[in-house]
């Protein structure tokens, strides 16, 4: 029986169309043009030359702007990884437990998940409003005097990630709770028999068994966090000044200045960068489906 | 011993509601406001409104265009919904089925876009050359395109569990291929279409960087972006802008309250085997 016959290639027409189209093929193109002057003010594109082909790459790794874009998205990557992993995975272990209307608790914890980034960043906008938001004020009962969570430079950044924490912590431990639920009962049954208690069952069977999907919820959040645009946008817009400036939230700006060869330079780096991430993401994955 | 364990079942019961309560307060700040009057609102307390002010609502469908966005929204979610489901379906099937080198590679080369980021400012240009920057029709290609990666994977494993035997049953009585594909495999890969589809109009519905780029006609804005920008323009009532949030963000909760089973599978799918 010919598999090319039954299964025919003309089904990938679609996905291929889309796909290469309006996906892929920008990607190229745009490694093209980052080695060009293209932008908004002139109809010609001129090639840099190969003396200078690379000027636009000097400047995304010299310019302390562009650099701190750079340093911004893998600061929030590396920070909401972490607290999203650690703090995801507390809630799992929490709601795996025997707690009344789990599913209550476990529906609510998702639903910031669920909210489009940019209308919970304006809730936030609300929220951390130095004047008459509600954290500043519920601080001012306790006698706590609030700081300006959204505009003091020292701040903002840690603000947004926060905010980002808030959002994102529900998805990484709804997929640490099916983790969790995939562990055999036997082992925690046998170690109960040894005596074991709660911290010694967790860190002995808990967290080993997790590995694979803290991989999985690790290469998540790093991908997300690494072209994060929608709760900088919608909270700081990348204010004040550049300091809470990410790379697609950059790459935005320079659109907008019709300086579109630099974006596009931004965005190449990027496109590199998640390749390789992309790489072991797709490992990471395959992994499980083998043991299955 | 006894009752140290009571102990321990109430401490995780307060220690769950405490942490519920701290994450649902800024919804519940909200729809709380979306209630109050403008001078009521600005100082977007917890404090229940006086008098519900049901105006609200009509006041920001009315000012906020929010049936034009609405169908806009509407629009967008529905057939990038319908073109990602198909295309990522039969891609997956044939993928799955026909694991040659060549479809292992285009299989790799998709999935791969799960990672990737796209270059918006080429793919303008892109957008450009074909005629569909600032369309509805450019706008739900872009959508079906960026979630072609994850659909075709998560449909692509699902297929794997269906018994091929089914298929050589369905070629020996003289099915062709796509009757093979429409009659015998649609039914039995329904659980995860259900899943893609349910994900793939939550992702659209709350989108905005596609149209913030590519849609420069406010009347084709879909409700997100109409929401944010209402609440620059009326920033000083914050009534307003909650009864706004709450009617841009009513479906995508309708939706996940309705499609929570599948959400949760098709989130959790990869990350954890079997």
């Amino acid at each position: 029986m010919s598999k090319s016959k039954h299964y025919p290639a003309y089904f990938l027409i679609g996905t291929l169309l889309l796909y290469v189209v309006l996906y892929l093929l920008p990607g190229l193109i745009g490694i093209g043009y980052s080695f060009t002057d293209w932008s908004a003010f002139s109809d010609k594109v001129n090639f840099l030359g190969y003396d200078h082909m690379f000027d636009n790459y000097i400047k995304a790794f010299s310019d302390v702007k562009y650099f701190g874009y750079l340093g911004n998205t893998l600061l929030f990557t590396f920070v909401t990884t972490i607290v999203k992993n650690v703090l995801g995975l507390a809630l799992a272990v929490l709601l795996t437990r025997q707690v009344k209307l789990l599913n209550f608790h476990r529906a609510v914890m998702y639903i910031p998940a669920v909210l489009s980034a940019l209308i919970v960043g304006m809730i936030f906008k609300s929220i951390l409003h130095p004047a008459d938001g509600l954290l500043n004020s519920t601080l001012k009962i306790f006698g706590i005097k609030g700081v300006k969570w959204l505009t003091d430079p020292k701040i903002a950044f840690w603000s947004v990630m926060g905010v980002d924490i808030w959002k994102g912590m529900g998805y990484i431990m709804t997929i640490f709770i099916a983790g969790i639920m995939s562990i055999s009962p036997t082992y925690y049954e046998a170690a109960e028999i040894d005596g074991a208690g709660g911290w010694q069952k967790f860190r002995a069977i808990t967290l080993p068994m997790l590995a694979p999907t803290m991989t999985v919820t690790t290469v998540l959040n790093v991908i997300y966090g690494l072209r994060v645009f929608d709760m900088v946008y919608a909270l700081t817009n990348g204010g004040p000044g550049y300091v809470t400036e990410v790379l697609y939230t950059g790459i935005y700006k320079e659109f907008g200045y019709g300086k579109y060869a630099m974006g596009t330079t931004l965005s190449s780096i990027m496109f590199v960068f998640m390749a390789i991430i992309g790489y072991f993401l797709i490992r990471a994955m395959n992994r499980n489906e083998v043991e299955e | 011993m006894a009752t140290k364990k009571l102990f321990n079942k109430i401490g995780v019961n307060i220690i769950a509601w405490v942490l519920s309560i701290i994450l649902i307060t800024p919804l519940v700040l909200i729809v709380i406001n979306s209630l109050k009057t403008s001078q009521a609102a600005a100082e977007m307390s917890l404090r229940l409104p006086q008098a519900i002010q049901w105006d609200n609502f009509k006041t920001v469908i009315e000012r906020g265009k929010l049936g034009v966005t609405f169908l806009n929204s509407l629009t967008y979610s529905a057939f990038s919904v319908i073109l990602c489901t198909l295309t990522s379906a039969m891609a997956a099937f044939v993928l799955s089925r026909n694991r040659t080198k060549w479809n292992k590679l285009v299989y790799f080369v998709i999935v791969l876009g799960m990672a990737m980021p796209i270059n918006f400012i080429a793919l303008m240009k892109v957008m450009q050359f074909l005629d569909i920057i600032n369309t509805r029709v450019g706008i739900i290609l872009l959508y079906a395109a960026i979630q072609t990666p994850f659909n075709v994977f998560l449909i692509y494993s699902f297929v794997g569990k269906i018994p091929r035997e089914i298929d050589e049953a369905a070629i020996i009585d003289g099915c062709s291929p796509l009757q093979l594909f429409f009659s015998i495999i649609i039914p039995l890969i329904k659980p995860v279409l259900v899943t893609v589809m349910v994900l793939t109009f939550l992702n659209t519905w709350n989108e905005y960087i596609l149209p913030l780029y590519f849609l420069g006609s406010s009347d084709k804005w879909p409700m997100t972006l109409a929401v944010y920008n209402f609440f620059g323009m009326y920033f000083r009532d914050w009534n307003l802008v909650c009864a706004d949030i709450v009617l841009t963000s009513l479906p995508v909760v309708i939706v996940y309250l309705l499609g929570q089973k599948y959400i949760v599978s098709g989130m959790t799918a990869g990350a954890v085997k079997g």
